[in-house]
C-alpha cells in the first residue's frame, strides 16, 4: 500500500527542485474539460499529456492545463499549445494516441503535427 | 457520458467553477442500489437558477447556450428507474454557510445502468486541474471503503503542490491499492 511515508519522502524530494519549476510554463498546453469535450474522451488525452510530458525532459518547460468549454464543441477533445512569441496550434478530435505524438513531433521536435489541427479538419 | 465516472467528473467541474474550496465524492454501494453524492461549498445557486438547471435549454454560461451536464446526469440515473436531486443554498454574503449538493441514485441491475468505469482518472484530473481545491472521496461498496481526502496529504505535503507529478502518480497507486485490497 502507498503510505503517507512515501508521500512525505516525495515531499523532501521535491523541497529541493522547486527552484527548479520557476521559469516552467514558456509552452502551455491546455485541454477543454468541459461537458462537450469530457464526453468526447478529453480525459484520457489530457492524462496522455501528463504523463508524456512528464516522462521527458519537457517537464520543466512544458505545463499542462485544463480549461472549460473552447466554443467549438463539434471538434472536441480539443487542445491549445501556446509558445511564447508563437501562434496558437489548436488541435482538434484528439485522443490519447495523438497526444503522444503531438508530444514526439510538436513538443519535443519543435513541428506541429499538421493533420491534427483545426485548419486541416474544418 | 460512456462512463459514469466522467459524470462524476463533469458535476464536480460545476463546483470548481462556482469556487468551491472543498468538494466531496462520495459512492455508496448497497445491493442493486449506487447513491452518488457531490457536494461542495461553492457560491451556491438561486432559486431561480435551481428551478431551470434541469432544463437543457438553461445556462449561465456565454460561449454556447446550452448547458448540458446536469441534464445528462438526470438521465443517466433516470433510465434506470433512479433520480435526481439538487439542494442548494446561494452565497448571500453575510458568512452563512452556502453551496451545492448533487444527489443521484442509480439501480445498477437495469439494463440502461452505465457503469462506473475509471473513477480513479477522474478524481487525479480533478485534483491535476485543481490543486488549490480540496476532495474528499469515498467510496462505500460490499468489501468495504476505499477513501482519499487531499487535507490529509496537504498536511503531509505543505506547500508542495498537490499536482506535482509524482504526488499525482502516489494517488493514483494508492487508491488502485486500496481497491485491490477490497476486491482480494
Ligand atoms: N455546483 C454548482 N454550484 C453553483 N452553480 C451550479 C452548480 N452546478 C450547476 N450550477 C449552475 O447550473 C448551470 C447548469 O449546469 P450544467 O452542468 O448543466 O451546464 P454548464 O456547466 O453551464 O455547461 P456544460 O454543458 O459545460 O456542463 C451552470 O451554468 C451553473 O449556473
Ligand atoms: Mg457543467
Amino acid at each position: 500500500m502507498k503510505s503517507l511515508a512515501e508521500l512525505q519522502a516525495i515531499k523532501e524530494r521535491m523541497k529541493n527542485k522547486v527552484i527548479l519549476r520557476e521559469g516552467s510554463g514558456e509552452v502551455r498546453v491546455v485541454v477543454g474539460m468541459a461537458t462537450c469535450g469530457i464526453a468526447a474522451g478529453a480525459r484520457p488525452v489530457l492524462n496522455a499529456f501528463v504523463e508524456a510530458v512528464n516522462n521527458s525532459d519537457l517537464a520543466g518547460k512544458v505545463t499542462v492545463s485544463q480549461t472549460g468549454c473552447i466554443g467549438i464543441c463539434q471538434f472536441e477533445p480539443v487542445v491549445e499549445i501556446y509558445e511564447a512569441g508563437k501562434e496558437k496550434t489548436t488541435y482538434v478530435k484528439m485522443t490519447a494516441e495523438k497526444a503522444q505524438e503531438i508530444v514526439e513531433k510538436h513538443l519535443k521536435g519543435g513541428k506541429p503535427v499538421s493533420e491534427y489541427t483545426i485548419g486541416s479538419n474544418s | 457520458m460512456k462512463e459514469l465516472s466522467l459524470n462524476i467528473l463533469d458535476i464536480a467541474e460545476n463546483s470548481a467553477k462556482a469556487r468551491a474550496s472543498l468538494i466531496e465524492i462520495t459512492i455508496k454501494e448497497a445491493a442493486n442500489l449506487l447513491t452518488l453524492i457531490i457536494k461542495d461549498d461553492g457560491t451556491g445557486m438561486s432559486e431561480k437558477t435551481l428551478c431551470s438547471v434541469i432544463d437543457p435549454f438553461y445556462t449561465t454560461r456565454t460561449t454556447r447556450k446550452v448547458g448540458l451536464g446536469i441534464p445528462l446526469l438526470k438521465m443517466a440515473c433516470e433510465m434506470t428507474g433512479g433520480k435526481l436531486e439538487i439542494k442548494s443554498r446561494e452565497d448571500d454574503g453575510s458568512g452563512a454557510p452556502h453551496g451545492t449538493t448533487v444527489v443521484a441514485t442509480f439501480y445498477t441491475d437495469h439494463l440502461d445502468f452505465t457503469p462506473l468505469g475509471d473513477v480513479i482518472s477522474t478524481v487525479i484530473t480533478l485534483i491535476q486541474g485543481h490543486p488549490d481545491i480540496d476532495f474528499a472521496y469515498k467510496h462505500s461498496l460490499k468489501g468495504g471503503e476505499v477513501t482519499l481526502d487531499t487535507r490529509e496529504l496537504r498536511a503531509v505535503l505543505e506547500d508542495i503542490p498537490l499536482d506535482t507529478y509524482d504526488v499525482i502518480l502516489w494517488i493514483k497507486e494508492n487508491l488502485a491499492d486500496q481497491y485491490e485490497a477490497i476486491n482480494k
